[in-house]
């Protein structure tokens, strides 16, 4: 309830500047991999380290998830032999760790990202191409330096504006 | 809540949501009108849905039902006419067999094992071609706007072009796998770059994950998530088949032994009806699984192997950076590997606060997404101060801009009949717009209509590339603004 009623805080004070998109590494394949270069917008946000670590940390779900092997293999000769109902009673071991991953997502974003003004969202509602992280401008301090702020609170007087001359 | 300037207007939006993740009070009324559409009501794509989401299917279905007669029938008639289990005491067999029709004659005469084996076969390949045409063969989600904007600035500073009145080349990026250089296609239907092995499907207008290829029969394109159903079905097919088609002959035989074969024709018609259906389906189905026996032995798709991707014709260095290197693996990998979820999540319900246009600057939001300049602040003043000047702009461009595009659609996208006919719908509301300025663009922008952004820009983008530029400032602002609020919306619901 605590962290509820921070975020509220958090989105009465904020305002979006801009979305940063963490692409997809198709270098190993097909396989859901992502690019663990740090953006420039995220430059002073948060630290390098943190950003790649938590990338790496989703990497490591996704490749657990599509992992091959014994248990994946059993998985898929079990269900040919029913064929394939048995998907219709049970959970797959990627689905298992879908929802670990936005679990750790969740995690991720009350601890390290929404203190810093940032917002991850889970690559799975983007259709796995695309980790997507929003970052807010805290509208109470005008002063802060970086465009994105100045550009938020100009374009909402300037929409109010719009509005008003109805 | 009427909105009155600036400032209120804003608190507007966000006590309109604090009330609707707190507590249902008067708007769950409005909520409940929006939210009670599911996501597969307004998928962009051809795609036609049953049971509330549940099932999806292309939308040519006719030879679906076509495969599906033909299977029952003849395994309807088999099993009635052909096998099948009864006690009748051996001195009466050839009699009561010549007298009733629905007499079963194979399993008396060899083995009850027949049936058995053969109602399992059944089972086999009807629960796989029900999940081949029903499951969603691996559609990838089109962007969302933000993403397409964001991707189409990286493009412009990759290409090193600002938007000009001509289309720019079409779009690829090199990815190394394996050693080998793969190219990936920009698609302009679904605004991302296609993943490798990916492609999109003009039948169906969606982009899919592995893309095999459409299957008429099945009514359905075949594609990652459903690829080993694809292949279970034709597998256990031909077993039916010539399973079929050989104890149709040994009944034929048999009972021409004792009768002769015109009599034994005559006396069993539904044994001809079924060798002549098994006869032409064993040579194509047969086939075809030894083709995709191929196919996984080697871990290309179809439209790998008809392009020549991978063939050595191509050159000496050319090989399958995708495969694992033994069949085995291969094999393994492609049946019994993990499948991973639907990402179009067909029956979730959409988010109530996503189409509302708030503010009536979000009635360009349809136009908003194809671009968005890195300077937001500096194209907002120029919509409000100058909606002579892009009016003009929409004007002007807007006849002769449908003729380039068309001839550049068909060289870098496969859907251009079907973007047409949105092209033509986008340039009448591009006029309307500027007439009415911000009023109009809030009058028909309705939330009914608000829910199919997704297809006019799919079609509209590469029209208004250009002229767009300067309205999409503000737009694509509030469009962030809503997805912004959205997003805490969930993590608030922690």
């Amino acid at each position: 309830k605590n962290q509820v009623h921070n975020l509220q805080e958090l989105r009465r004070s904020a305002s979006l500047a801009t979305k940063v998109f963490i692409q997809r590494d198709y270098s190993d394949g097909t396989i859901c991999q992502f690019q663990t270069k740090f953006p420039p917008e995220l430059d002073s946000r948060i630290e390098r380290q943190l950003f790649e670590e938590t990338v790496k940390t989703l990497n490591g779900f996704y490749a657990e998830a599509e992992k091959i092997g014994g248990s994946s293999y059993l998985e898929g000769c079990l269900a040919c032999a029913t064929a394939y109902f048995i998907f219709l009673c049970m959970e797959t071991h990627y689905e298992k760790v879908l929802k670990k991953i936005s679990r750790y997502i969740q995690e991720q974003n009350e601890k390290i990202f929404a203190p810093r003004g940032l917002l991850l969202t889970d690559p799975v509602e983007r259709g796995m191409r695309v980790i997507e992280i929003s970052i807010y401008e805290d509208r109470c301090s005008s002063g802060s330096s970086s465009s994105g702020s100045s550009s938020g609170s100009g374009s909402s007087s300037a929409g109010g504006g719009g509005a008003g001359a109805r | 809540m009427p909105p009155g300037g600036g400032g209120p207007m804003k608190d507007c939006e966000y006590s309109q949501i604090s009330t609707h993740s707190s507590s249902p009070m008067e708007s769950p009324h409005k909520k409940k009108k929006i939210a009670a559409r599911r996501k597969w009501e307004v998928f962009p794509g051809r795609n036609k849905f049953f049971c509330n989401g549940r099932i999806m299917m292309a939308r040519q279905t006719g030879v679906f039902y076509l495969t599906l007669i033909l299977i029952l029938v003849t395994s309807a008639l088999f099993f009635a006419f052909d096998s099948g289990e009864e006690d009748v005491p051996l001195g009466l067999q050839d009699e009561l067999v010549t007298l009733a029709s629905c007499c079963p004659y194979l399993a008396v005469k060899i083995t009850p094992a027949i049936p058995v084996v053969g109602g399992i076969l059944f089972f086999f390949v009807m629960g796989t071609l029900l999940r081949t045409s029903f499951s969603d063969p691996g559609v990838l989600p089109r962007a969302t706007p933000d993403e397409a904007a964001d991707l189409e600035r990286q493009i412009d500073i990759a290409n090193g072009t600002s938007s000009g009145g001509y289309r720019p080349p079409p779009r690829t990026k090199e990815v190394i796998i394996n050693g080998q250089t793969v190219k990936l296609k920009y698609c302009f239907t679904c605004k991302i770059f296609r993943p490798p092995r990916a492609s999109h499907c003009s039948l169906c207008d969606n982009c899919v994950e592995r893309f095999d290829h459409h299957c008429p029969w099945v009514g359905n394109c075949v594609g990652k998530r459903n690829y080993r159903f694809f292949y279970m079905f034709i597998l256990s097919l031909s077993f039916l088949t010539v399973f079929i088609f050989a104890f149709v002959i040994t009944h034929v035989i048999l009972r021409s032994q004792q009768t002769g074969f015109l009599n034994a024709l005559k006396d069993s018609p539904a044994s001809v009806l079924e060798a002549v259906v098994c006869f032409f389906s064993v040579w194509s189905i047969v086939g075809l699984s030894g083709f995709h026996t191929y196919l996984i032995s080697s871990n290309q798709t179809t439209n790998e192997d008809i392009k020549g991707s991978w063939s050595n014709k191509r050159g000496k260095e050319n090989y399958n950076p995708y495969s694992y290197g033994n069949i085995f693996t291969n094999c393994c990998v492609a049946l019994c590997g993990p499948i991973s979820p639907s990402l179009i999540d067909r029956r979730g319900y959409i988010q109530p606060d996503t189409p509302q246009p708030a503010a009536p600057s979000n009635g360009i939001t349809m136009y908003g997404a194809m671009q968005s300049q890195s300077d937001m602040a500096a194209a907002t003043p120029l919509l409000q101060s100058e909606p002579s000047l892009t009016s003009d702009e929409m004007h002007l461009p807007g006849k002769p801009g449908l003729g380039t595009p068309c001839t550049s659609l068909t060289l870098g996208q496969p859907t251009p009949p079907s973007s047409m006919p949105n092209l033509t719908a986008e340039a009448t509301l591009s006029d309307i717009l500027p007439l009415k300025d911000e009023h109009g663009g809030h009058q028909f922008l309705t939330p009914d209509e608000a829910p199919s952004p997704p297809r006019m820009l799919g079609a509209g983008s590469p029209l208004t590339h250009s002229r767009t530029m300067h309205v999409l400032g503000l737009a694509s602002q509030d469009s962030l603004h809503e997805d912004s609020v959205r997003g805490l919306v969930k993590l608030s619901s922690v």
